[in-house]
């Protein structure tokens, strides 16, 4: 299965066991949704239900969040990362408030999701990430789907909570095959290990995790040594206790992210591992991370933008000589 | 309108002035914090609005202490808010401008001008989605209606055919800048115009104000989709009480004056329902009493726990299992 169509089964299966729950969005209905995420949704569960909205981002979630206090269960898709920057004050001032300020009266049964990230030559204004700034605010959960299966298992258990999500794809991920495990669920706050290792962690979330699966084979046979790759999976809780358990076994962590180095996401994961697990450390925390810059069209700039199979291997590899790796 | 009606109108709006004054008193004593901002002068539009849509949802602003009031809200509870208790409605963590009630139908304070606009959308639409009538009313100040979540909001409930009440309160003062400096009409109806029918109402006169709000409803029980009514008014006090209210003369605050609400309504209470001075004297020591017991409740009640701190970031329950 596709990574877009487990997303479409997660959100069909969920619509035909609960009516309450809407889908809406730019495109999202009649089209089918620009990453084809909804497509026959709109045939199956009508207008009503799959309600295709102006391009106006601070009204989709803003009224989103009417709809959940409404006793509805929306779901609403942001056609870009880049373009929820719009709708910020529903997500940050509404979304993600209201359970507090008004002591649990209101609960927002709803989900935000996006792509984000460097596709292919998108520019400054369609390539950007927003974790960082997402998974700072208390009262949002924040899941990352890099694995098909995860994005399947993860998506129904967001539609279907009481607690508000934020939901971030990858642009470059929608076409990703793999299996479905229908039956066995999958705990969508806990991280994925994806590679087990004895000698280096190294965390990542979203698409970075396919590119350092990629570089590992190279790191592996370079330094000789065994790598741990983790997916975060949960952006906000993170599983801190897988990553302890890791590092407890391998003594060393290097985090991986797209986006902007300064002030990126990976600084919580490294700053946590300086905090809690420095005597544990064998190694300063290496962190790989996107330059500070706009990401640029032009299609080599845009490979220098960003963290990349080989310049992950060749970072790594680097700071695994001079660490006794 | 009987007699019973009247009197109510009258009374929510003398407690309300009460509940004002008290909340202004205590606020200087320092049992008040943060921000709070005053509605005296504006209570026929609140408590007209409120009595006379009185089944749908109501989204409102952070100047809505006697809008909860008006809607069944307990002083006691609004004002232990006010003062930061547990007992407080929202159980002293949003304070005077978050005030939620849902078993009232009442999503308060929002604290982002315009902000809760499109949530109104939102909460039309799921009314509209459940084939229940009474629809829902936004309130608003003409502050608003220059944001673009205004303007989103209008499209989209008139696309939509929502069943939605744009109840705008022009008090002509976005905090301290007046709205012809910044928009180029005074009247701010004139901007939903292209999209809904608008009704334009004396907002200082709590008959009228609950007259046009009660044909507004009707509209949207008919499932036309929405409409606007803007309600001229007046606030006597600064925007909070950390504004001094100095970009007023005393001549422009005396007119505004010369149009209260409380003596007009008190006026239509002695000429057309024939009440004499001990009957609406009575009234208003009832209301003086309620909120006397509201301030002692709200200074006796306790502090909320320190554990508080962390409940309700989320809620306690996990995903709903598929069957």
């Amino acid at each position: 299965m596709l990574y877009r169509e487990a997303l479409n089964k997660a959100l069909d299966e969920t619509m035909a066991v609960d009516d309450t729950i809407v889908v809406l969005g730019e495109d999202v209905g009649r089209y089918g949704g620009s990453y084809r995420v909804t497509e026959g949704l709109y045939a199956k569960y009508g207008e009503k239900r799959l309600i295709d909205t102006p391009i106006a981002e601070l009204s989709i979630v803003g009224n989103a969040v009417g709809m959940a206090i409404g006793g509805l269960r929306p779901v609403a898709e942001i056609m870009t990362a880049n373009f929820a920057l719009l709708a910020f004050d529903q997500i940050i001032n509404h979304m993600s408030k209201y359970h507090y300020m008004s002591a649990g009266k209101i609960t927002l049964p709803m989900v935000v999701r996006f792509p984000q990230g460097v596709s292919k030559q998108l520019a400054a204004q369609h390539s950007e990430s927003y974790e960082q700034m997402l998974s700072a605010v208390p009262g949002l959960k924040v899941l990352a789907a890099n694995d098909v299966n995860y994005a399947y298992h993860a998506l129904k258990h967001a539609v279907m909570s009481d607690d508000p999500f934020v939901f971030i794809e990858h642009e470059l991920l929608y076409n990703k095959k793999g299996e479905v495990d229908l039956k066995t669920p999958v705990d969508p706050f806990k991280a994925r290990i994806v590679k087990e290792g004895s000698d280096v962690t190294i965390v990542s979330y979203l698409k970075m995790v396919d590119d350092v699966m990629a570089a590992v084979p190279k790191i592996e046979a370079a330094l000789g040594c065994s790598c741990e790759v983790i997916d975060l999976c949960s952006l906000n809780p993170v599983d801190y206790d897988t990553l302890k358990a890791s590092i407890e076994k391998t003594s060393r962590i290097v985090m991986v992210e797209e986006d902007h180095k300064t002030g990126g996401y990976g600084a919580q994961i490294v700053s946590w591992a300086a905090e809690e697990m420095f005597y544990t450390l064998d190694a300063a925390p290496l962190r790989i991370a996107g330059a500070d810059v706009p990401i640029p069209y032009n299609r080599s700039l845009e490979l220098r933008s960003i963290p990349t199979p080989d310049s992950i291997a060749e970072q790594i590899i680097e700071w695994g000589r001079k660490n006794d790796v | 309108m009987d007699k019973l009606l009247a009197e109510t109108l009258y009374y929510e709006m003398v407690r309300g002035r009460a509940f004002e004054y008290a909340a202004k008193e205590h606020y200087m004593q320092g049992n008040i914090s943060g921000f709070l901002h005053l509605d005296i002068g504006q209570e026929a539009l609140s408590v007209g609005a409120m009595k006379a849509f009185a089944k749908g949802d109501v989204f409102s602003t952070y100047r809505e202490h006697i809008m909860a009031l008006a809607r069944g809200i307990s002083p006691k509870a609004v004002m232990a808010e006010l003062f930061g208790k547990e007992a407080g409605v929202s159980e002293g963590k949003g304070g005077s401008m978050h005030l939620f009630d849902p078993s009232h139908f009442f999503y308060g304070g929002d604290a982002i001008v315009g902000g809760h606009l499109p949530n109104a959308v939102g909460c039309a639409y799921a009314r509209k989605f459940q084939g229940e009538e009474h629809g829902v009313m936004a309130v608003f100040g003409d502050g608003a209606t220059n944001g673009g979540a205004f303007f989103e909001s209008l499209n989209i409930a008139a696309a939509q055919k929502l069943p939605l009440l744009f109840l705008c309160e022009n008090n002509e003062y976005a905090i301290g800048t007046k709205i012809t400096r910044v928009a180029p009409f005074e009247k701010q109806a004139k901007k939903a115009e292209p999209y809904m029918p608008t009704i334009e109402v004396d907002g200082m006169d709590v008959v009228a104000v609950y007259e046009a709000v009660s044909e507004a409803q009707h509209y949207l029980e008919k499932g036309h989709g929405p409409i606007f009514v803007e309600a001229m008014t007046c606030r006597y006090e600064g925007h909070s009480m950390s504004d001094a209210n100095s970009y007023r003369s005393t001549q422009e605050m005396a007119l505004c004056k010369a149009r209260d609400p409380i003596e007009r309504m008190k006026k239509v209470l002695q000429e057309q329902y024939g009440m004499d001075d001990n009957a609406i004297e009575s009234l208003e020591t009832k209301a003086q009493n309620e909120i006397d017991e509201a301030v002692r409740f709200a200074a006796e009640a306790a502090e909320p726990a320190p554990e508080a701190l962390t409940v309700h970031v989320f809620t306690e329950g996990g995903s709903h299992a598929l069957s």
